[in-house]
């Protein structure tokens, strides 16, 4: 139990993904000018990184490993967050209609998502096994969830302020990223193995 | 248009770092020195090239319905041939790149090229954009770099794989540690595409006066 809260708090404050891993850019820039619509994406990536760690998951553990193909990694966790994506956004139309309007234009841009295939990868790496994995996804994302939506409310406001003309858009953006990550970098401060009593 | 100029609108024209804005989780996370800079950039040359070409050599044959999952495929391929070399031979850039080379599948570079380009054009003509655009790319993460290794740890053109430590330049306490942290990532990348719209504008400015 203590090792899962020091994965969960690490993804979402101390290796923030958005902020110290720099994974899931462009949707944090390109998505992030009304906080409705971030917030309408994140619930998408919440639910497609936490599924996508376990099947991915499932398939290197009985597919990749048993056959001696680890090398087919890459192409295997691509095709499958793609045929993923596909499949719930068919489920989610079927099932529920209100939902879809509110995700739908979401999830087609999760397939090029890098935070997905990102943290699949980092399951991989980091050697976790099922339960693990499925919590890495969720903080992941919820991470980004947090990342994204205070700096879609900065946004709202940025609208309204005077920027020089150089800056404006883009590279302002940037810089106001620069500064959230500076103060998420102040959690890398916190002891999660000793608050949780994990060695 | 020609071999050529496809080749040289993506290093200035479109750059696709400092015009398109695309590909920003690598720009960012790699830049943090001038050696990294050109190991990423030419893995993802590599696969842009191999990627462009090969879609552009089966444009006719590709059913429209399925074009994405056929991208995705070629380009997989390309990168996990760039993984296996780069672990076999320069496994130190390979540790320090780390999850960013399999991340070149999702780089919206390379899908942008193939989805945009490469799957409309002849074979030269899809090469020469792609030696353009990751040149280009390679460039801008070379310039990133050097002002983030240099701010950061005061050497510039530290080869760790070659057990080369750098030119020194001014001494380590002086060096602004932040730049090589992730703040100084988005930071100086602001700062470094805000100061080329200024260039811009001014220079746009004068060709209107004059």
């Amino acid at each position: 139990m203590g090792k899962l809260l020091v994965i969960f708090f690490g993804g979402v404050l101390l290796n923030n993904f958005i902020l110290s891993r720099f994974l899931g850019i462009c949707p944090f820039i390109g998505i992030s000018q009304r906080v409705e619509t971030a917030a309408g994406m994140s619930a998408a990536v919440i639910f497609v990184m936490g599924l996508a760690s376990v099947v991915t998951w499932f398939f290197r553990h009985m597919i990749l490993v048993p056959l001696g193909l680890e090398y087919l990694q890459t192409i295997g966790f691509i095709l499958i967050i793609a045929a993923l994506v596909q499949l719930v956004e068919m489920v989610i139309q079927k099932t529920s209609p209100p939902l879809y309007q509110a995700l739908g234009i979401y999830l087609p841009l999760i397939t090029t998502n890098c935070a997905v295939l990102g943290v699949t990868i980092l399951n991989v790496s980091e050697n976790y096994n099922l339960l693990e994995a499925a919590v890495n996804g969720v903080a992941g994302a919820s991470g980004f969830a947090l990342a994204i939506l205070l700096f879609a409310a900065i946004r709202e406001r940025m609208e309204l302020s005077e920027i020089p003309e150089s800056l404006k858009g883009f590279p302002i953006a940037l810089i106001t990223a620069g500064l959230m990550s500076m103060a998420f970098l102040g959690f890398a401060g916190f002891r999660l193995q000793a608050l949780f009593g994990v060695m | 248009m020609s071999f050529k100029s496809e080749f040289s609108k993506g290093i200035i024209n479109e750059n696709p770092t400092f015009r398109m804005l695309l590909g920003m989780c690598p720009t960012l996370a790699t830049s943090l020195a001038i050696s990294n800079g050109i190991g990423m950039g030419l893995a993802a040359t590599f696969v842009l090239v191999g990627s462009n070409v090969i879609i552009s050599a089966l444009r006719k044959v590709t059913p429209e319905k399925i074009r994405i999952p056929i991208f995705v495929v070629v380009i997989a391929t390309f990168v996990t041939t760039v993984d296996l070399i780069m672990a076999a031979f320069l496994p130190g850039l390979h540790e320090v790149l780390g999850i960013f080379i399999p991340l070149i599948v999702v780089n919206c570079i390379i899908f942008a090229r193939a989805e945009a380009f490469a799957f409309q054009h002849g074979i030269m003509d899809s090469l020469a954009d792609g030696l353009g655009m990751g040149l280009g790319w390679t460039l801008a993460l070379c310039g990133l770099s050097a002002i983030r290794e240099l701010l950061g740890t005061g050497t510039i053109l530290a080869i760790p794989d070659f057990g080369f430590a750098g030119i020194r330049i001014f001494d380590q306490s002086l060096a602004a540690v932040m730049v090589i942290l992730p703040p100084g990532g988005f930071i100086t990348l602001g700062l470094l595409i805000g100061l080329l719209n200024w260039v811009a504008s001014r220079n746009k400015k004068r060709a209107q006066e004059g």
